[in-house]
């Protein structure tokens, strides 16, 4: 087990962390708030959603706090008005791309992407919503893919792929035009890999995929591909 | 033809105009009801899983949701093939009495009292809630009260006070009622009692007052359609469906509420987007007939209770065969219906069955048809939806109370504007009649139309060669 042998400073406060840590990481163990949407421990790192960006002292770009290791004398700012206007941009374009509605949502008091929008004062996107209609895959007899509603944050993907071990999901197309596809874009009821686990389910920020006829609130289990993590190294 | 407009009419809920219509020598020759606003609900529920209808179709009102969601939770019961348990029932009529109380306080007391109690001809400005509480603070606050007790039995059920689309759910509801909760909406129960007798009361000692308007407004024969139980007794949430007939006969009974379509018509004209359903035996648009309060007491042989029994009964003696005709007096009806709907709350609270917690029965099981019919606070409400084999809506239909009473109202404003439209000018107290008789209707125009809109009235006058003569706006 490594020390915790690196000094850094952030927000002002100095901290030591491990040289393996990350610096959200090395702030989550101080308890300093990062925001985080695709980010999930267990899972493997990737910054995409770039809500935990930080700036760093000497280097003009932002950099996500997720994948971007510490090192010594490193000085971190978490909250500044540029990264909380950069922010609260992000949550904003993500309402905006597809068509999420808090309201009649399954996920309604329990979505990341609502506490997120709640906590930066999103209260309306400055962008116009694009209003695309996505196919809902509700062939599947206890789940629903329901892509108006994804936010292509790729969880679900790396927890089938890293802990359950199967890849049934991954993203097909690009940008905008991604979307999650099960197997070679079959219907879920047609998959021939998926276990039905259910670890999608549990893991989803939004209300994308979800065990049919039940809020989300009572199947999430944001904490299960670190609970894994864990026992398998026992 | 000379016409004159109402636009926008006020105090309703919902976005509305009149027209009316003068011959050529200045006598109204006909009146329409004008429903502006247009939202689609049906199109665009389209692709969406069938279970979340309640929470997506309730969002048509704000004021009535509950029995949005409790005709929309009945049709997805039988997508999902199954039974709700006694407890989950009993727990959705108990909510569904919660959204009448309140419902029907807020037409009576703040939509319609400041016409009955300030005067149809009183200061405009002042003739609203406001002007109420300020002239008669004891009985204003009895309204806000009430609406409060109906509004708290909503929320003590599930949470929260509008939309409960989390609770109501196919297969019954999410949670049981709590012993502590239940012993919370009885102790309100006394008091709630009284106000209502004390008002029914007052309402009975001005009544003579109104004979004018219970003469003029909307007093005709029509059909009268509703739900009522095995029994015969009044019903809000199940049974059958019921036709009475304008001589008090029953012409229709038994009727499976499922199979609507094949005794009610939906008709459409190019000047509303609100529909034009009939009662298709007799045809379009002969087949007028109402619902709501009033045309639930015609149709009923008793409500079922002993303090809204006694009160039906001396209501009964405004209308020859059992039958009451005039529109004005869909306020006596609300009355004597937040009276039963209190009674039955406390029946329901009294007994310990109220606490079962067997509430939800589940199932993935997909039928390709559901249809859900309830007695909302404004009449019959019909949700139909047809899914696919993964029960995704491919087509939806709505019958919202509202609607039905749609040729009914284009006859009460005609018969209103006849008595009170004198030549090319308008004031603002005919204006007000005009309103007040579609205010008696209580319509909910968000609902009819699955409408977005504000809620303010305008009157537009039209000469006998289609030239606006007159127009007066309230708002």
């Amino acid at each position: 087990m490594s020390e915790r042998t690196v000094k850094l400073v952030i927000d002002g406060r100095e901290v030591f962390a491990k040289p393996t840590d990350t610096i959200l990481k090395a702030a989550k163990d101080n308890g300093i708030y990062i925001p985080t949407l695709c980010y999930l421990e267990g899972l493997t790192a990737y910054g995409g959603c770039r809500l935990c960006v930080v700036e760093v002292k000497g280097n003009p770009k932002l950099m996500t706090s997720c994948t971007t290791p510490v090192s010594n004398n490193m000085e971190v700012i978490t909250n500044s008005p540029r990264l909380n206007k950069y922010r609260k941009q992000i949550i904003e374009l993500l309402l905006a791309e597809r068509t999420h509605t808090c309201s009649v949502c399954v996920a309604n008091g329990s979505c990341e992407l609502q506490e997120l929008a709640t906590r930066f004062g999103v209260d309306h996107t400055s962008v116009s919503r694009n209003w695309k209609r996505f196919e809902i895959d509700m062939t599947h007899e206890r789940f629903v893919l329901d892509h108006n509603r994804c936010i292509l944050c790729t969880r679900c993907i790396r927890v089938c792929d890293e802990i359950e071990g199967v890849h049934v999901l991954d993203v097909k197309r690009r940008g905008k035009d991604s979307s999650i596809v099960i197997d070679l874009d079959e219907p879920w009821a047609a998959s021939y890999s998926c276990t039905s686990c259910g670890k999608c389910s549990a893991v989803c920020p939004v209300g994308a995929i979800y065990v049919k006829l039940k809020p989300l609130s009572e199947t999430k289990k944001k904490e299960l591909p670190e609970f894994v993590v864990e026992r398998r190294r026992r | 033809m000379k016409e004159v407009v109402i636009d926008p009419v006020t105090r309703i809920e919902g976005h509305a105009k009149v027209t009316i219509f003068l011959d050529e020598d200045d006598t109204v020759k006909e009146a329409r009801f004008h429903v502006t606003d247009f939202r689609g609900f049906e199109k665009f529920c389209e692709g969406r899983p069938y279970y979340e209808m309640p929470s997506l179709t309730a969002r048509t009102c704000g004021i009535c949701p509950v029995s949005h969601l409790l005709a929309s939770a009945k049709a997805c019961d039988q997508i999902a093939s199954v039974e709700v348990p006694e407890g989950g029932e009993r727990l959705r009529r108990l909510m569904h009495f919660g959204q009448i109380i309140q419902s029907h306080a807020l037409n009576f007391f703040y939509l319609s009292s400041p016409d009955l109690l300030l005067g149809m001809d009183s200061e405009p400005s002042k003739r609203n809630i406001f002007g109420l509480i300020k002239e008669h603070p004891e009985f204003a606050r009895r309204g806000i009260m009430l609406r409060k007790f109906g509004q708290q039995i909503i929320e003590r059920l599930s949470g929260k006070r509008i939309h409960s689309g989390e609770w109501i759910v196919p297969g019954g509801v999410r949670t049981p009622l709590t012993k502590e909760k239940c012993e919370m909406i009885l102790n309100e129960t006394p008091e709630a009692l009284k106000m209502i007798q004390k008002t029914l009361d007052e309402f009975k000692n001005r009544i003579d007052k109104f004979r004018e308007e219970i003469e003029n407004f909307g007093n005709f024969p029509t059909y009268y359609l509703g739900l009522v139980s095995k029994d015969g007794l009044l019903e809000h949430y199940d049974g059958f469906i019921r036709v009475v007939g304008p001589k008090g006969e029953i012409v229709a009974d038994k009727l499976d509420p499922k199979k609507y379509f094949e005794y009610i018509g939906e008709a459409v004209e190019p000047w509303s987007y609100m529909k034009f359903p009939y009662y298709k035996p007799v045809g379009y648009p002969m087949g007028v007939y109402r619902v709501g309060p009033l045309a639930r007491l015609n149709i009923v042989t008793k409500c079922g209770t002993p303090y809204a029994d006694k009160e039906l009964r001396e209501y009964k003696k405004f209308g020859e065969n059992g039958v009451v005709e005039s529109t004005f007096l869909y306020h006596y009806a609300r009355l004597i219906e937040i009276l039963y709907s209190i009674e039955k709350v406390k029946e329901m609270l009294e007994d310990q069955k109220v606490l079962d917690e067997n509430v939800q029965a589940k199932s993935y099981t997909c039928r390709s048809e559901g249809i859900g019919v309830a007695e909302a606070p404004r009449g019959t409400l019909i949700h139909h939806y047809k899914v696919d084999r993964d029960g995704k809506i491919t087509w939806a239909n709505m019958i919202i109370a509202t609607e039905n009473n749609n040729l009914a109202y284009n006859m009460a404003i005609t018969q209103v504007a006849k008595k009170y439209v004198r030549g090319k000018r308008l004031t603002e107290g005919i204006l007000n009649r005009v309103e007040a008789v579609i205010r008696a209707f209580d319509p909910c125009l968000s609902c009819a139309t699955h409408a977005w809109g504000e809620m303010p009235l305008t009157i537009h006058l039209y000469d006998h060669r289609g030239r606006e003569v007159d127009r007066l706006i309230q708002d």
